[in-house]
């Protein structure tokens, strides 16, 4: 079963959002992303200053034989990216939700999001 | 296995050259690399057993069955590989002066005239050096058109779903974006959903006929009118014409410029992943644009010019001329009588083995194929956990090479198979045992195939390590 | 008629009749009738082995083959060893495909790595691909691996073989990168005027080591240049001449890439040829093309397999920065096998003796009244004057099987010579030289 954390909101794409503050938020894949995904071997992670529409590819992650589009869940600029995960992709494997991608300030358009108990159910019905 | 490397000794060395026979020139210090490049001293008696020892370890048509769907890997002549070492050809500089160079400016004209008699096609260039590399060139063609016109908002190439990954690929390199069209539930080109993705941002189309599930496109008349109307061209990828020649010719079925892999059809040798061939062949209006320079003249005086409004160039000089020897060797061997029977045998061999085979694995698709054909082994992934790999990699255990595995992209589990006509019914029918036997195994006690293949030096790679942590090179160790 | 289709009428028959078709038309009665051909194909008649051996032959005996040869401009003459020759002719790595399966194709993806590691030395970078079709495409491809968002204007010197100028420049059409030429002073790329052009919309700058003249550059100032405006420097080279002259990795390029032709390979009236692409760490995932790379099985046996595939064409599709599938395999291998052959001291010997001959050649040249047009320190080409109509002097040699340099702009020449040129061949040139030329 995949593990799904409270305090996050989710996206119909998998990935998690956790709000730093009213206009900055941090995103990342979640736990049944990352195992359906499988061994991470890189990501490809947007540049500081880059923008980021909601619903727009921002980033992706590559397994040996397939690359996937990270989806942004707001419109905003990038203040941050983990840059860890360009060495060690393979965090976002071993906890998914500790492997912060990358970080959202001036936070403008949000995308449709669930809650914990939500995404759940989401995931039950989806696998 | 040691590398080459691995084998050096200081001061080992091949004797190669005579002393100089002029005084040594200097070079300023400035100028000079000061780390000499660290390649391995060998011996002679070291080079030709390390290659023996590769050649061991390589798997070639040479050796056996070599189904892989989409690359025909048929029987590669050996009168071909002798013609292209005539001292005559290898010997030709490019820049050689036209007059001097008869027989290579003849070996390209008589080539042409064939592969667009093949294809119904008018004209053709031999630039390309590989079917990815002939994409790209038709695709400048395409977009050489529409700017002739003035028509600049013409910037979306359709694809396929189930076309190969250099199609869109190529499209990108031309600053063009894809709209992909699903395939229908027969695996074919959906009309409908076609008519919808085409209009007046359409350069053009790109379609393999077969198609990639090894279906003849059997609508393409109405396909290519549907994008001429919406002033598109199209664009044959000619992976699949093992299956068509002497049968039927793209230039009939309405495309306006094609791709040929000579590596394929026309039986080069694949190399190990090249060097291949990719001529584009085209309609007289596109003529104007092929790149390169192109044989002008008759027998007795050729020459070579650029066409008038030329895209430019895809490569130096005029494409793998010695490729094109042997295509055009092969053409020759076979005439009109055997193009046809090329076809045809190729089209029942894998008739033939997917009506074997299907008494324990599920096409893709019901009803005959073309020259290959698509299993889908998601059932059994489901029912015993055996993937598509699995059974693949059983199959080297058996001395068959896989077939190629995962694609097309639409059909979960896939396994496409291609014999080619170059196979004999007994080896088909020894390859349909070797799958019943898998089959068996499989049923009886998966997780053997699991392990597959345990009867090679190697067994499955670690490329997960590979990719997280690229070892590209060998580091050679200082003293 | 030639056939390669080993079964019997009565082979096929049966399996016909096993798929239940009465003949071979029903194989193909989903094919429209208005697409079907309705006469044989319009080709000759199929021949026998020994037909197709004389046809042929007669064909390539319509060529010229000149024992003696002092033209390069881009496709170079030089020895073989014959165990190039023997090694490139094995079956199994002729008749093999690309190595997607790597538990039987170590061979192939051994041969790979080896000359990966061999490119990265020649040039001194540190990541090289499996190969890509030839020099002038691969100049072309690193182009397209600099340009991003910010950057999508290139810069390409006019002292570049016009072969590789105009392949960058119709690719860089197709994709639409904007494209301008770095001016040419006395044969040398005007590297004041480089500095000048720059700014901060260039992604990169492109320039040939030797260049077309067999001039040799000042890359380290090239590269400097490049970085400071922020842009990349690529660097177009001549393999044989790695083994004398700074590497691309030395002077501080970004990418380098050239012609491997030289490296065991016929002249072949231009291909199959070998184009190689190396680069630094940071551009490693920008490389278009296959790459090999060591890892290992589950027993823990050293392995080969192809890798960092999510560059590539099958995964990331319209994504991918190339659409490049094949490689050039067989003739990576074939320069593998020649530096092999050579060593580090036989690639050095096969430079210097190009290096000197040419001098000696250039020597006797001007003796005879054909000047050198240019300054600068030249590797195994340069251009002369010529006193005459040069195709006049080059029809005076042609009738003495020799090929000489090529015509080159305002009646010059550009001759190459290289470890295959004896003395008494360019002193023949010089003596027929100096009598068309009084």
């Amino acid at each position: 079963m995949a593990k799904v954390l409270e305090g996050l909101l989710y996206t119909k794409t998998h990935e998690w959002i956790k709000m730093l503050d009213e206009e900055t938020v941090e995103i990342g894949l979640t736990d049944y992303a990352q195992s359906e995904l499988g061994d991470l071997v890189f990501v490809n992670l947007p540049q500081v200053g880059d923008e980021a529409v909601t619903g727009e590819p921002i980033a992706d992650v590559e397994s040996v034989k397939a690359v996937s589009d990270i989806y942004s869940p707001v419109s905003g600029r990038v203040s941050e990216v983990n840059e860890d995960l360009l060495d060690a992709p393979e965090i976002i494997n071993e906890d998914a939700y500790a492997a912060w991608m990358f970080r959202v300030e001036n936070v403008t358009e949000k995308g449709d999001w669930m809650d914990a108990a939500a995404y759940e159910q989401y995931l039950a019905e989806e696998a | 296995m040691k590398l080459l490397f691995e084998k050096s000794y200081v001061c080992r060395r091949c004797s190669v050259l005579p002393a100089c026979d002029v005084d040594t020139a200097a070079l300023p210090e400035a100028l000079c690399r000061q780390e000499p490049p660290h390649l391995p001293e060998l011996s002679e008696t070291d080079i030709s057993r390390h290659y023996t020892e590769l050649e061991k370890r390589t798997y070639g048509v040479n050796d056996g069955f070599y189904p892989l769907g989409s690359c025909t890997m048929k029987y590669n002549p050996k009168i071909n590989e002798e013609m292209a070492s005539l001292p005559g050809f290898t010997e030709i500089h490019p820049l050689q002066p036209p007059h001097t160079a008869q027989g290579c400016l003849e070996t390209l004209q008589l080539a042409r005239t064939y592969l667009c008699e093949i294809t119904g096609m008018d004209d053709m260039t031999f630039q390309p050096a590989a079917g990815a590399h002939g994409e790209l060139t038709g695709l400048m063609l395409i977009k050489r058109y529409h700017e002739a016109r003035n028509d600049f908002s013409r910037t979306k190439i359709v694809v396929p779903d189930s076309a190969h990954g250099t199609n869109p690929a190529s499209a990108a390199m031309v600053g063009m974006t894809v709209a992909n069209v699903p395939s229908g539930e027969d695996g074919c080109v959906d009309l409908e959903k076609l008519r919808q993705a085409v209009g007046e941002d359409t350069a053009g189309l790109m379609l393999t006929n077969p198609n990639t599930v090894g279906l003849f496109e059997k609508d393409i008349l109405e396909i290519t009118s549907i994008v001429h109307e919406a002033g598109g061209l199209v664009y044959y990828d000619g992976a699949n014409l093992n299956a068509i020649m002497g049968i039927t010719r793209p230039g009939d079925m309405g495309f306006d410029c094609v791709h040929l892999n000579l590596h394929k059809t026309f039986a080069t040798p694949h190399g190990g992943g090249g060097p291949g061939s990719g001529p584009v062949g085209c309609k007289d209006f596109l003529s104007p644009y092929l790149p390169g320079k192109q044989v002008c003249g008759t027998g007795g005086l050729y020459s070579l010019e650029m066409p008038r409004e030329s895209v430019g160039m895809v490569k130096a000089f005029y494409g793998n001329f010695l490729v094109n020897v042997k295509a055009l060797t092969y053409i020759l061997t076979l005439g009109k009588e055997g193009i046809r029977e090329v076809s045809e045998n190729a089209v029942l061999s894998a008739n033939y083995l997917m009506k074997l085979l299907s008494e324990c694995y599920k096409p893709a698709y019901p009803g005959p194929c073309m020259h290959e054909f698509v299993l889908t082994l998601k059932d059994l992934k489901k029912e015993r956990g055996i993937s598509a790999m699995d059974v693949a990699k059983s199959l080297i255990d058996h001395g068959v090479h896989p077939p190629t595995m995962y694609f097309p992209l639409i059909v979960p589990e896939a396994l496409m198979i291609e014999p080619t006509e170059t196979e004999g019914k007994e080896i088909l029918d020894q390859v349909a045992d070797t799958f019943k036997l898998i089959y068996q195994t499989a049923l009886k006690n998966p997780e053997l195939l699991h392990q597959a293949p345990t009867t090679t030096l190697i067994g499955r790679v670690d490329e997960v390590g590979a990719a997280r942590n690229p070892k590209l090179r060998y580091v050679v160790q200082k003293p | 008629m030639g056939s390669y289709v080993p079964s019997t009428k009565a082979q096929q028959q049966e399996m016909l009749a096993a798929i239940g078709c009465a003949g071979f038309e029903d194989l193909f009665k989903q094919i429209p009738e208005q697409v079907r051909l309705r006469d044989e194909v319009n080709l000759p008649s199929g021949k026998s082995e020994l037909e197709v051996r004389r046809v042929l032959e007669e064909i390539a005996a319509k060529n010229v083959v000149f024992k003696t040869i002092f033209r390069g401009a881009g496709a170079y003459r030089h020895y073989i060893p014959a165990i190039v020759k023997s090694v490139a002719a094995k079956e199994a790595l002729v008749t093999a495909y690309t190595p997607y399966q790597a538990e039987v194709s170590q061979g192939i993806l051994q041969s790979i790595f080896e000359y990966q590691t061999m490119i990265c030395e020649l040039t001194g970078m540190d990541v090289s691909n499996a190969s890509i079709y030839d020099g002038a495409s691969a100049a072309a491809e690193a182009v397209a691996m600099c340009r991003d968002r910010k950057r999508a204007k290139a810069y390409v010197s006019a002292a570049a073989p016009p072969q590789v100028v105009e392949t960058i420049r119709t690719y860089c059409w197709a994709a639409g990168t904007e494209i301008e030429f770095v001016p040419e002073q006395n044969g040398l790329t005007d590297l004041a005027a480089l500095k000048d052009l720059l700014d901060d919309s260039t992604a990169c700058v492109y320039i040939q080591q030797p260049n077309y003249y067999g001039l040799i550059e000042d890359c380290e100032m090239a590269a400097e240049l490049a970085h400071q405006a922020g842009a990349k420097l690529i660097v177009g080279v001549n393999p044989i001449a790695m083994g004398l002259l700074k590497s691309p990795g030395e002077c501080g390029a970004d990418i380098a890439v050239g012609e491997g032709q030289p490296l065991g390979m016929p002249l072949s009236f231009g291909g199959p040829y070998l184009g190689f692409m190396a680069a630094t760490q940071a551009m490693m995932r920008k490389l278009p093309g296959r790459i090999v790379g060591e890892t290992t099985d589950h027993n823990g046996n050293r392995a080969f397999v192809l890798t960092l595939q999510a560059r590539e064409q099958h995964i990331r599709r319209e994504k991918a920065s190339s659409n490049v599938c094949s490689n050039q395999a067989l003739c990576a291998l074939t320069a593998a096998a020649y530096l092999s052959a050579l060593g580090p001291d036989g690639l050095y010997e096969v430079a210097q003796q190009c290096l000197s001959k040419a001098a000696y050649f250039a020597g006797v040249l001007e003796t005879a009244g054909l000047h050198q047009r240019h300054q600068g320190q030249h590797f195994h080409e340069f251009v002369t004057d010529c006193p005459v109509e040069a195709d006049q002097l080059l029809k005076a040699l042609e009738d003495n099987g020799i090929l000489g340099g090529l015509p080159v702009g305002d009646n010059g020449i550009l001759w190459c010579a290289t470890e295959m040129n004896t003395k008494d061949e360019m002193d023949r040139v010089a003596a027929i030289a100096g009598e068309v030329c009084s």
